[in-house]
């Protein structure tokens, strides 16, 4: 039942055997040990899931793994090879979380906005993360930090 | 890692997906998967086969000819949103697919997959009601081409057979029309609906009206449009049609709301709904994309 899939994680070639029935973000995590990405509600509403498949952010907690093969996925760690990322820059600025579970796919949603539109509104910015969930921050930090490098 | 183990299967072409459907004893077609890998892993469903339609390209379509529009069953809301030939022609399907889910959901969800889950509280269902949508069906026996007022028979239960894979949805387009889609959930942003409609203005002075979310598939208000048709929209028709809406839907209390305030709110969102189609037949606002609650 296993099959062999090939696909690039953070720019660089991966190949491993998975069973149809597993879960992307499992794999990331457990095979692959790339953690940024974190299981929460597991049933796609919290966005802690969150990674970027072909450009486009995606639940991996709603992906199989078998079906990223020959197709391209980043995460966090991708995204920050070379240090912190100036959106991040921005967070940690603000102050923008607490406990900081939330962080990784919150970045990736803002990441796939920015990418799309270098000025979006406050209201742009909130429909952008509202499937992002923080119990900490009350999000106004988070959305200050994302107009803060806007401007 | 689900529970259960099955095979996997991505053909590039449909002839192939129809042929491994047939070999197998309980498979599931997976498009943006935003359901169905849930259900997998709460074990609601147990397919022996996954047969996965992204590697068909031609589902990936989105066509406007002779005047109707074709959606492909592997179209995503996100394709929706950005589509240009739904933002000229039907703005009102780039407004109702905003309000999907969230957007790493909209990035994976496809309308079909969405029509097909049939859960009462879908948005694309009142949306293919009021314009009269056929879904469009292949199988062993040949394509079928099913109205939507037929394609929803319950609950989470529609009208395909054994053998069968939905291929897409095509809408003819009533005319020159204005639209508005009206969406109440417990607060902006990913939650579903409690309540939603759809209102169509026609040019010829009639309407359409479709009902979500408060009942167990949607309802097509034809007592109301019998009522409104080819009248003046006047303060006493409005409060008229409102009456009728009690007879029209059966809202339930659930965990995001009580019947009582679906059927209260329901009235106010037709109210708006209407005003709004009315308003953009004639090519004023409020803009497409405006929230009216």
């Amino acid at each position: 039942m296993n099959k062999e899939i090939n696909f690039v994680l953070n720019g660089e070639k991966v190949n491993l055997e998975v069973a149809p029935g597993e879960i992307l973000l499992e794999v990331l995590r457990e095979k692959l040990g790339v953690k940024s990405p974190k299981c929460g509600c597991n049933k796609g509403d919290c966005g802690t899931c969150t990674v970027i498949l072909n450009g486009k952010t995606v639940r991996s907690c709603l992906v199989l793994a078998i079906e990223v093969d020959n197709q391209e996925v980043v995460t966090l760690e991708g995204l920050m090879q070379s240090g912190l990322t100036p959106l991040q820059e921005s967070f940690l600025k603000n102050n923008s979380f607490q406990c900081g579970f939330c962080a990784p796919g919150i970045i990736l949603s803002a990441t796939e906005l920015l990418g799309k539109n270098s000025k979006p509104e406050k209201r742009e910015i909130q429909e952008a993360i509202a499937g992002n969930l923080c119990r900490c921050s009350g999000y106004s930090p988070i959305i200050d930090a994302i107009i803060d490098i806007t401007n | 890692m689900a529970e259960n183990q099955f095979g996997y299967a991505k053909p590039k072409a449909l002839n192939e997906a129809l042929d491994i459907i047939s070999k197998s004893v309980n498979p599931f077609i997976l498009a943006g998967g935003t359901d169905l890998i849930d259900m997998i892993k709460e074990g609601v469903v147990q397919p022996d086969m996954v047969v996965d339609l992204k590697g068909i390209k031609k589902f990936k379509q989105i066509t406007f000819k002779h005047d109707t529009l074709f959606i492909g069953a592997g179209v995503t809301f996100s394709e929706l949103i950005e589509s240009e030939i739904i933002k000229k022609q039907f703005p009102v399907i780039a407004d109702l697919s905003r309000t999907v889910a969230s957007l790493g959901i909209r990035n994976r969800a496809t309308m079909i997959g969405n029509i097909c889950s049939a859960v009462p509280c879908m948005d694309s269902g009142p949306l293919l009601a009021a314009y009269e949508a056929e879904v469009i069906t292949a199988g062993p026996k040949g394509e079928r081409k099913i109205p939507t007022e037929k394609w929803f028979i319950a609950s989470r239960k529609t009208a395909i057979k054994k053998g069968e894979i939905v291929t897409g949805v095509s809408i003819s387009s009533p005319g020159k029309h204005g639209s508005c889609f009206v969406k109440l959930g417990r607060y902006e942003g990913e939650d579903l609906a409690q309540v939603n409609l759809i209102i169509l203005a026609l040019k010829d002075g009639t309407f359409r009206v479709s009902f979500g979310s408060v009942a167990p598939v949607p309802i097509r208000a034809k007592k109301i449009e019998h009522l409104i048709n080819g009248h003046p929209i006047t303060p006493s028709l409005v409060e008229k049609a409102c009456k009728l809406i009690e007879e029209e839907i059966k809202p339930i209390t659930d965990i995001r709301a009580t019947k009582e305030y679906r059927m209260h709110m329901a009235k106010i969102m037709f109210e708006r709904g209407l005003n709004a189609a009315i308003s953009r037949l004639n090519g004023g606002g409020p803009e497409y994309g405006k929230n009216l609650i």
